[in-house]
């Protein structure tokens, strides 16, 4: 296994008392696989893959338990300089708004070749013809004139497309992408998603991909990890949860969406809303919007059931899932 | 208005605006008569025609010149029917927020005309403008930027009717914010609360609350759910459709989302850099598309349906969306157009009926603006 991260927890120390935003979180990738992570804001998602990166800002976060190995090697007991050479060279990150996360005075083929500078210990010329190449790699046109433009002179598309290439620079094993088409327009969101998936199957990485898109993950995922309020509720490989949802949360999600195909009547709405994490109901933290819930889901924290055993292990952390699966 | 031409050519506006003459009293009461006169249903409310808005492009610091212009809008005409929903969509750029403003008279239009009830909105002032603005109220994207932090909930709510005391005397305005807050689903209660006391779904609530205050007849809701997570944009979704039929409104839709829009609308506007490609009804335009930007644009929306990776034509479109500063000649789309010939770059195709389709009964007979108008159906699985 690529990575494993193991009952994770991280908590945040706010003014107004202890945020608990990852509550037990249990996942793995394998090389060339795609795990998407499904979940709404402060469900936790992206909370965990900045632990798994190693930049989680501590304080005020605190990983409070749980191991993350990397082929093996449990990153948390790493030293800061030897995480260092993890980061960026094994395991590489794209975020979302890549105006805001590429240095805005910095030309382009700078921060690109700075990977190489750094990590390799490249002469700046040389970094440079590796930058034009990797910008060739991920189809920026001419790219050998644009090299030394800056962040401001490429639209939003070509933007993410420099991210990549960055996260790529070091043919790292692992790639996490956290939303990073949602600050594009559709059409271009499908040029640059195509272009991460068909890279991820040249070099065969592992990638986690982190969205609220239902239609993304349709579209890529292998399996996906569904979270709330800081734990994976549903764990399944990807045609099984569109087809049969065994928990009522995803059940909730798949029938709120609205179809492009056809049109609907009224759409169904999971009442009330998403959980204070400063106080996270007790039991199962879904159960106050759950039409499911009985008494057992109030007092009970649900254990994550095994569904199915089939080649992707399938679970479900709700007391009912039968009931959910066949209902 | 018998007439009204919708294909005029889309006057090469300079974008100085032409000053509104002031009107005389006895017309003036004339225009606000037509405004408060009701509308019969299905009955257009809004006519906009060759609706144009160029921003001005300046240089130099002392003595500004002009050096061009954004052409935000550029020749948009369409119909709002009295309680329908039109849905407008279109990519970051293409004018669709700018037309929402357009429509809210907050900005001034550069040339054309928006007739709401047969008065011309763009030229008229005071009094009759007044009452235009009660009568179309605004939805805005972002909950978090649209309600004034310092204000209690009820004072948000409460603020239209300083602007419009006649609609609720000074001692009832109390009860009519917890009837309007009732009415959004929010607790009457919390009307001395602050907006950050809510979350994103409950302070859209207020935002329509506020939009609602008046018994406006129309409500421009420009992005109005995709700050909003899943669980909670279904919510208000229903909401608003709950509303429409309750208050009996209409809707002017602006998203992005395609699948949200053909929820929710009657009809359908796509735009693409400050023109309008393709109208129709929801069924016309998303199963029967016939412009190759609305079919690359519905091509391209990931569907949530595993199954459906394979079976789908995917249209990729290549390159990004030109400067609206500087637009193609002829069709603007014509860029990334893999149907593109000659004709394209020298003739703007006009928003009609395509000639191969005109007088059949078929659904693909709407009102595209494509020389090649061919129909397509793209996101249904072969």
């Amino acid at each position: 296994m690529l990575l494993e991260v193991r009952d994770l927890h991280v908590e945040f120390h706010t003014r107004d008392g202890v945020a608990k935003a990852v509550n037990g979180v249990d996942y793995s990738v394998d090389e060339g696989e795609t795990l998407a992570v499904l979940g709404e804001s402060g469900s936790g998602k992206s909370v965990t893959a900045q632990a798994v990166m190693g930049i989680l800002d501590m304080p005020p976060g605190r990983i409070t338990g749980g191991e993350i190995l990397f082929q093996g090697q449990d990153l948390l007991k790493l030293k800061e300089e030897e995480r260092r050479k993890v980061r960026g060279a094994k395991m590489a990150m794209i975020f979302q708004d890549a105006l805001s996360s590429l240095n805005p005075v910095i030309s382009v083929g700078d921060q690109l070749g700075e990977m190489f500078q750094v990590h390799r210990g490249m002469s700046r010329k040389d970094s440079r013809a590796k930058a034009v190449e990797l910008m060739d790699r991920v189809r920026i046109p001419a790219a050998k004139e644009r090299v030394g433009q800056y962040p401001h002179q490429f639209s939003g598309g070509m933007r993410q497309r420099i991210m990549i290439a960055m996260a790529l620079a070091l043919e790292p094993e692992l790639i996490i992408a956290d939303e990073p088409t949602t600050a594009l327009d559709v059409t271009v969101q499908a040029q640059v998603m195509d272009l991460l998936a068909e890279l991820q199957r040249e070099l065969h990485m592992g990638l986690i991909l982190i969205t609220h898109d239902l239609g993304v993950v349709a579209d890529v995922a292998d399996k996906i990890a569904v979270m709330y309020a800081g734990r994976i509720v549903e764990h399944a490989p990807v045609h099984e949860i569109y087809e049969a949802p065994a928990h009522p949360y995803t059940k909730g999600l798949l029938e709120s969406i609205p179809r492009l195909d056809q049109k609907g009547s009224q759409l169904y709405a999971i009442k009330g809303l998403p959980p204070n994490l400063l106080a996270i109901p007790p039991g199962c933290a879904f159960n106050p919007r759950c039409p499911l819930a009985q008494d057992r889901c109030r007092t009970d924290v649900p254990p994550l059931y095994e569904v199915t055993e089939s080649p992707v292990p399938r679970r479900s952390a709700c007391h009912y899932w039968k009931e959910c699966l066949h209902g | 208005m018998a007439e009204l031409s919708k294909n005029g050519e889309a006057a090469d506006a300079t974008p100085n605006v032409t000053e509104v003459e002031t009107v005389d009293a006895a017309t003036e009461a004339e225009a606000v008569a037509a405004i408060e006169a009701p509308v019969g249903r299905g009955e257009p409310i809004l006519q906009v025609r060759n609706l144009v808005k160029h921003f001005p492009l300046t240089q130099g610091i002392l003595f500004k010149k002009q050096v061009g212009a954004v052409k935000a809008v550029d020749g948009v005409s369409f119909d709002l029917y009295q309680g329908e929903t039109l849905g407008i969509v279109g990519e970051s750029g293409c004018g669709k927020s700018t037309v929402a403003k357009l429509l809210m008279t907050l900005e001034r239009a550069t040339a054309g005309e928006v007739f709401y009830k047969g008065q011309d909105i763009t030229k008229l002032s005071g009094r009759a403008l007044k009452a235009v603005r009660r009568n179309i109220q605004m939805v805005f994207q972002d909950p978090y930027t649209s309600l004034n932090p310092r204000m209690t909930v009820g004072d948000i709510i409460g603020e239209p009717f300083d602007i419009h005391p006649e609609v609720a005397p000074k001692g009832d305005r109390r009860r009519k914010v917890q009837e309007l807050l009732d009415v959004v689903g929010l607790n009457p209660e919390y009307i001395n609360r602050y907006p950050h006391q809510f979350s994103g779904g409950q302070r859209q609530r207020i935002g329509i609350a506020r939009g609602l205050a008046l018994n406006p007849e129309i409500i421009i809701c420009d992005e109005p759910v995709s700050a909003l997570d899943v669980s909670v944009q279904a919510q208000v979704i229903n909401l608003m459709e709950k509303l429409q039929d309750e208050f009996n409104l209409s809707y002017v839709f602006i998203a992005h989302d395609l699948s949200i829009v053909r929820h929710i609308s009657d009809r359908v506007g796509v735009m693409y850099l400050g023109k309008m490609a393709e109208i129709g009804t929801d069924t016309q335009i998303y199963d029967h598309p016939t412009h190759p930007y609305t079919q690359a644009l519905l091509s391209a929306v990931p569907v949530p349906d595993p199954e459906a990776r394979e079976g789908r034509e995917r249209i990729i479109l290549t390159g990004d969306v030109p400067s609206p500063a500087n637009p193609p000649s002829g069709c603007r789309f014509r860029t990334r157009c893999w149907k593109a010939e000659e004709k394209c770059s020298t003739e703007v195709p006009l928003l009609a009926i395509p000639e191969r389709f005109q007088g059949q009964d078929t659904p693909a007979a709407h009102e595209s603006a494509c020389h090649f108008a061919e129909e397509k159906d793209v996101i249904h699985a072969a």
